[in-house]
């Protein structure tokens, strides 16, 4: 059954489209990622969901529910975690549970999710005292409070140091596993690929794919990565022209095609006929990365992985790339 | 509802209670400078003003009246503006800015429960402050106490009111908690002087009077004055203080963000 079901969602500020014909539904009890460059339209899509913002047209429905004209009754079955929002900085952390507590009508003990989140030790920590983890997992604990059938986690993890953020995955396999569904907003590759069983790619307000994370990866034109480094160096252009290529890059001496089973045939023929030794020849699947690059291409800007951004703007200028800057005019 | 609620309701504070309780703490026990300006600090000002021997002596150009007489309503109106519109706007304008009220706005109460606490403790922490200074006034100082109870207070009321409308116009054009801080010393300036705190409204030349007493704080003075000195406060100074309440809230109404 749809937990969340959006619909052609609109929202524009100042005449610009922020969010341009979005539609998905999340199914309970899965983790569904919202994955997308910044500025995307990710936040404003969820702050929809959340009741925060009023879509400028489309259907939104949590449990059956407008979250903008049922707020109170969405807010007792959703739990959010908001981007950039913080608590009153000598709140300590047992006051904080205490009082969202006190806001739901039935609301969980707070005390054993504050042992679950290794929260245990802070309770009489202020807020501002708090690392960066740990005021995530506090707002963790408190979208839980309540009870909720769904929480919202909106980039949960940037910031977090690699440690504190595979405990926060962690965390969130926990709730999943509790049967709580999560809508998790992300740019993190690596977090969506580990975590969702559905991601949705918001590109430019607008619904790029949406997919299982290995789907995604499968359905990329770019699914396979070739990489060795040869004992001459080869001819980029020779590279380009075997089937399949999306990209070509030679960093520090070692090439890295990306391309299809076909051109791993291809590549060998290839070094085999010029007589070249492939060292340390590697053929790995595609990772999300590489998927999300490919389905986003085309544009120029910030990239979340800016080593990658050279072959985002090689893979649009190939004439097979899935969206050409054209298209989107 | 259902018979769960009413049963898990029973012992539990209310959302509102739950929300004043935790503002009370912060407001009054982790911001001692808050607690201290609001609180304490007009009754300080009155004591070392009555220490001073010639402020103690009837003066005849005051109407056979002493300065500290006319300096009690003084640290009555520097109690409310110090509740009002210093301590206020920040707190607001920094809850919206952390984004403390949005988060609110994700769970069952509205984030209007936290400017309702707000305007509770600190409109009872500036009325508390004010009542602080008329009674050690009249205990120290053998200031007469209001002839006009009632018309006192209700001009102490009406002239709150105008103070923390005056704050909630500052939290809602302040986009930063340091803007709502700089606005607030801004008019703290100009708000002490109408207030009478350099110069009693009530000794001020003719003209400067007149236009003080349309200002909020000035019209405000002259109430508490008249009510003190056993009159029902004029309607005109009453009128004032009442329009300048209105159309301050009406545009704090008009600008304030919930984010």
């Amino acid at each position: 059954m749809a937990i969340i079901e959006v619909r052609d969602l609109r929202k524009a500020y100042g005449g610009r489209p922020v969010v341009d014909g979005v539609s998905f539904t999340v199914e309970e009890g899965e983790v569904f990622g919202i994955l997308g460059p910044n500025g995307a339209g990710k936040t404003t899509t969820v702050e929809c969901v959340e009741g925060l913002r009023v879509p400028d047209s489309g259907v939104i429905r949590v449990a059956g529910l407008d979250p903008v004209a049922d707020h109170e009754r969405v807010t007792h079955l959703l739990g959010a975690q908001l981007q950039e929002s913080e608590l009153q900085p000598k709140l300590t952390v047992r006051e904080a549970l205490e009082l969202y507590s006190a806001l739901y009508p039935r609301p969980v003990d707070w005390r054993p999710l504050a042992s679950r989140l290794g929260l245990d030790a802070k309770l009489t920590t202020r807020f501002a005292k708090l690392s960066g983890g740990q005021k995530q997992r506090l707002f963790i604990a408190l979208a839980l409070i309540g009870g909720p059938r769904v929480v919202v986690l909106d980039e949960l993890t940037t910031g977090l140091d690699p440690r504190a953020r595979r405990d926060t995955w962690q965390l969130i396999e926990e709730i999943r596993d509790s049967g709580v569904t999560v809508l998790l907003v992300t740019h993190f590759m690596e977090e969506a690929q580990r975590l969702c069983d559905r991601v949705a790619v918001i590109d430019e307000g607008r619904l790029a794919a949406l997919d299982t994370p290995s789907g995604l990866i499968a359905r990329s034109s770019a699914s396979t990565v070739i990489s060795f480094t040869p004992s001459r160096p080869l001819a980029e252009p020779e590279l380009y022209a075997l089937p399949d290529v999306m990209s070509v890059a030679a960093p520090g001496g070692r090439v890295v095609i990306h391309g299809s089973d076909d051109t791993v045939n291809a590549v060998i023929t290839l070094l085999a006929r010029h007589r070249v030794t492939a060292r340390q020849l590697r053929v790995t699947e595609a990772s999300l990365d590489d998927a999300f690059l490919d389905i986003t291409a085309g544009q120029d800007r910030t990239a979340p992985a800016q080593d990658r951004t050279a072959q985002a703007q090689d893979a649009a200028r190939r004439p097979n790339a899935p969206h050409t800057p054209e298209e989107r005019v | 509802m259902s018979a769960t609620a009413t049963a898990s309701a029973g012992r539990r504070p209310s959302p509102a209670a739950a929300v004043l309780r935790t503002e009370a703490r912060l407001l009054y026990l982790r911001e001692p400078s808050i607690a201290l300006s609001v609180l304490l600090l007009p009754t300080v000002l009155l004591v070392i003003l009555g220490l001073i021997p010639g402020f103690r002596e009837a003066d005849a150009g005051l109407g056979g009246r002493r300065v500290i007489d006319l300096y009690v309503p003084v640290a009555v109106l520097l109690a409310l503006t110090m509740a009002g519109m210093q301590a206020m706007p920040p707190i607001l304008t920094g809850y919206r800015e952390r984004g403390i009220l949005r988060r609110m706005s994700t769970t069952p109460v509205r984030p209007s429960a936290m400017l309702v606490s707000q305007l509770v403790l600190l409109g009872g922490g500036a009325l508390f402050s004010a009542l602080l200074a008329v009674a050690v006034g009249r205990i120290a100082f053998g200031v007469a106490l209001p002839g006009r109870p009632g018309g006192y207070l209700l001009a102490l009321v009406l002239a709150a009111a105008s103070a923390i409308s005056l704050g909630l116009l500052i939290s809602a054009v302040a986009r930063h908690e340091k803007a709502a801080q700089a606005l607030g010393a801004v008019t703290l300036f100009p708000s002490m002087f109408t207030a009478g705190v350099w110069l009693p409204v009530q000794t001020m030349p003719h003209l400067l009077r007149t236009i003080v007493e349309y200002t909020p704080l000035g019209a405000a003075s002259q109430t508490l004055d008249q009510a003190a000195r056993g009159a029902f406060p004029g309607l005109v100074h009453l009128g004032v203080t009442a329009l300048w309440t209105i159309a301050l809230t009406a545009a704090a109404a008009r600008w304030f963000r919930w984010q």
